[in-house]
């Protein structure tokens, strides 16, 4: 399998801070990984640097997306590239709605918008771009913009967080089609930010990685590195 | 009404607000009467169309149209309870129309009134009688045609007790008319239990001059809407309608401008909460291209449980021009809630990026989010037609790509 992402020695600082000291991280074609680390750990920093968001900024390494350099890439041509993102807290968007932005980042606008209802999310077309929206229908309207726009890496950064119990289904079936063909071959690969593991009983996870202070301190089986850290959390 | 020497001394007097404009400037006359009875085949259709008129007058309850000074078009037949003529033709067929002519506005205010009061300027008047609900918008169009010419109309609108009317003014400059100044001296009129919703779009030369002076008087339980729309580029426009209101009525003003380079705008509005339980709403939203744009709001609350928000938010996308917020709010009693906010500043760094990751260019998000800006500002209040012409308008607006 080749290298979908590949991230080597990348250090990242944030609000003057370095937060990423040195992350090596990778995600095969086909494959879908996870990533624990307590609170502040530098998770969502790392996601941050791969969609390449300007509140961070590379001190030293590189991120290589399909091959290509993308470090010093802007935030659409990763996108462009094949790049996905579901954001834990977006921002709101005012004056743009839902079903606007959606027709204008895919390729078949009225294939994407039909499903809308699929995601419960038919009544929000209307409405702008996260205004007003409860945890769920946030999950719910990234996961629906994501399935427009049809990416080869989808970067989740706690699906399950602020969810409720029968939303986290519906948000673990979408993200299982986003990822995955009828027949369960592969569509796209995934790097996943989680803390309880719940996402993992949808996506099949290959892969897992532990961060702790802004480097990747352990690596291996998802399950088995889910099992240790409830059991001695995320230790000294 | 004041006599005429006090009112030829106001001809001197600077309005409070805006650049001062040299009426000397402007010395030809135009005074000529050009008619127009078919609104559709007429070389003026684009110009209206430009600011929200719909020749075919579908779905519309009338059209009343001033070229210069003169009144070219008055729709003949008109629903029931709906008079439309010129301001000329009611002081004429009302002995004097005492009640209401320059009752809600001082001629002394300004020059530009000044001038308005003592040439007679003619107009469009426009009344509801008691009773009535006006089933579509009215429109009215007001077009510079002479260069070096000052158009200085006195509209007068009454909305009487029960009725209801929607009001669509647009006004518009001919090409060859570019150096001309609009006056356009306004009095409303609303009644008990009635609802006026009154949308102003504009659109002029580089260097047109534009001076409209409202203000409307709200009686009791009453809604009064005011929206006004300029998206292109202008010489030196100023504007800041007054509304004053009974017990238990409200005013809503939604503006939406756009400063492009070398124009000079100073818009907003004011209203005076008089009545016990009045409510006032102003929104103002606008983009500076690098032009100077200035947004004011101004409440004043003088009765119990009167209450208001405002709102000037604007977006510079260009270095080069200004932008200027000023929110006041003045109480004279305890019992009163008036807020305001106000924000100045590029588009927001997260939010652009945000539609970034969907794969739209910095330009591309920049533009999306400045429309919905813009759009978002007048979602209430405005005629469902014209609401659809606006997006147009905003899409066609050359603001970000």
């Amino acid at each position: 399998m080749t290298d979908m992402l590949k991230i080597a020695d990348l250090h990242v600082e944030a609000g003057g801070r370095e937060i990423l000291k040195g992350v090596d991280l990778t995600v095969k074609e086909g494959e879908n990984s996870v990533l624990f680390g307590p609170n502040g750990s530098g998770k969502s920093t790392l996601l941050a640097s791969i969609m390449g968001y300007s509140t961070i900024t590379v001190t030293q390494g590189r991120i290589l997306f399909k091959g290509t350099d993308i470090t010093e890439l802007p935030v659409d041509e990763r996108a462009k590239l094949g790049i996905g993102m579901m954001m834990q807290r977006p921002p709101n968007i005012f004056g743009v709605k839902l079903g606007e932005l959606i027709k204008a980042s895919s390729d078949d606008a009225d294939a994407a918008l039909s499903q809308a209802d699929k995601f419960n999310m038919d009544r929000f077309l209307d409405r702008e771009v996260n205004v007003g929206f409860s945890g769920g229908e946030i999950k719910r309207s990234e996961l629906l913009q994501l399935t427009a726009q049809k990416p080869d890496l989808i970067l989740l950064d706690e699906p399950e967080s602020g969810v409720d119990l029968e939303s986290i289904d519906l948000i673990g079936r979408k993200v299982r089609e986003l990822l995955f063909n009828d027949d369960g071959t592969n569509k796209a690969s995934s790097l996943v930010i989680t803390h309880t593991g719940q996402i993992m009983d949808y996506i099949n996870a290959d892969h897992g990685y532990v961060m702790r202070n802004g480097v990747i301190e352990r690596e291996g089986n998802p399950m088995d590195l889910l099992k240790e850290i409830r059991e001695k959390g995320y230790g000294e | 009404m004041p006599n005429s020497e006090t009112v030829k001394e106001a001809l001197k007097k600077q309005a409070a607000y805006g650049q001062d404009i040299d009426l000397e400037h402007y010395e030809e006359r135009a005074d000529e009467q050009i008619k127009v009875d078919d609104l559709e085949n007429s070389d003026y259709k684009r110009y209206m169309e430009n600011v929200g008129i719909v020749a075919d007058e579908m779905d519309r309850s009338g059209t009343l149209m001033f070229i210069d000074n003169k009144p070219s078009h008055c729709s003949p037949k008109v629903q029931e309870g709906l008079e439309m003529m010129s301001t000329a033709e009611a002081v004429k067929k009302y002995d004097g129309l005492t009640d209401y002519y320059w009752k809600a506005m001082d001629p002394t205010k300004d020059k530009y009134t000044a001038k308005t009061y003592l040439e007679d300027g003619d107009g469009y008047f426009i009344r509801v009688k008691s009773g009535y609900h006006i089933k579509y918008p009215v429109q009215t169009c007001m077009l510079l045609n002479k260069n070096k010419s000052i158009q200085n109309l006195h509209n007068i609108i009454i909305v009487e007790d029960n009725a209801s009317l929607e009001m669509i003014t647009g006004c518009s400059t001919a090409h060859h008319a570019n150096d001309a100044l609009h006056v356009g001296v306004s009095e409303i009129y609303i009644g008990d239990n009635s609802n006026l919703t009154f949308s102003m779009i504009h659109s002029w030369g580089k260097q047109t001059g534009v001076r409209p002076r409202t203000n409307c008087i709200v009686g009791k339980n009453s809604n009064y809407t005011n929206n006004y729309v300029i998206l292109n580029p202008v010489g030196t426009l100023q504007s800041f309608p007054v509304a004053t209101l009974g017990d238990n009525s409200s005013a809503t003003y939604n503006t939406m401008c756009i400063a492009h380079e070398s124009s000079d705008i100073d818009t907003g509005g004011m209203v005076n909460l008089n009545g016990r339980k009045s409510r006032a709403e102003i929104m103002s939203r606008s983009i500076s291209m690098g032009g100077k744009m200035c947004a004011r709001g101004r409440m004043v609350g003088n009765a119990p449980e009167a209450k208001g928000h405002l709102e000037c938010r604007s977006i510079i996308l260009k270095d080069g021009g200004t932008t200027l917020a000023i929110p006041e709010l003045e109480a004279h009693i305890a019992d009163v809630e008036m807020t305001h906010e106000a924000a100045v500043g590029k588009v927001a760094r997260d939010q652009i990026e945000y539609i970034m990751s969907r794969g739209l260019s910095e330009d591309e998000a920049v533009s999306m989010i400045v429309k919905g800006f813009l759009s978002g500002g007048t979602i209430n209040g405005l005629p469902p037609e014209l609401k659809k012409e606006l997006d147009e308008a905003i899409a066609a607006a050359n603001v970000g790509d």
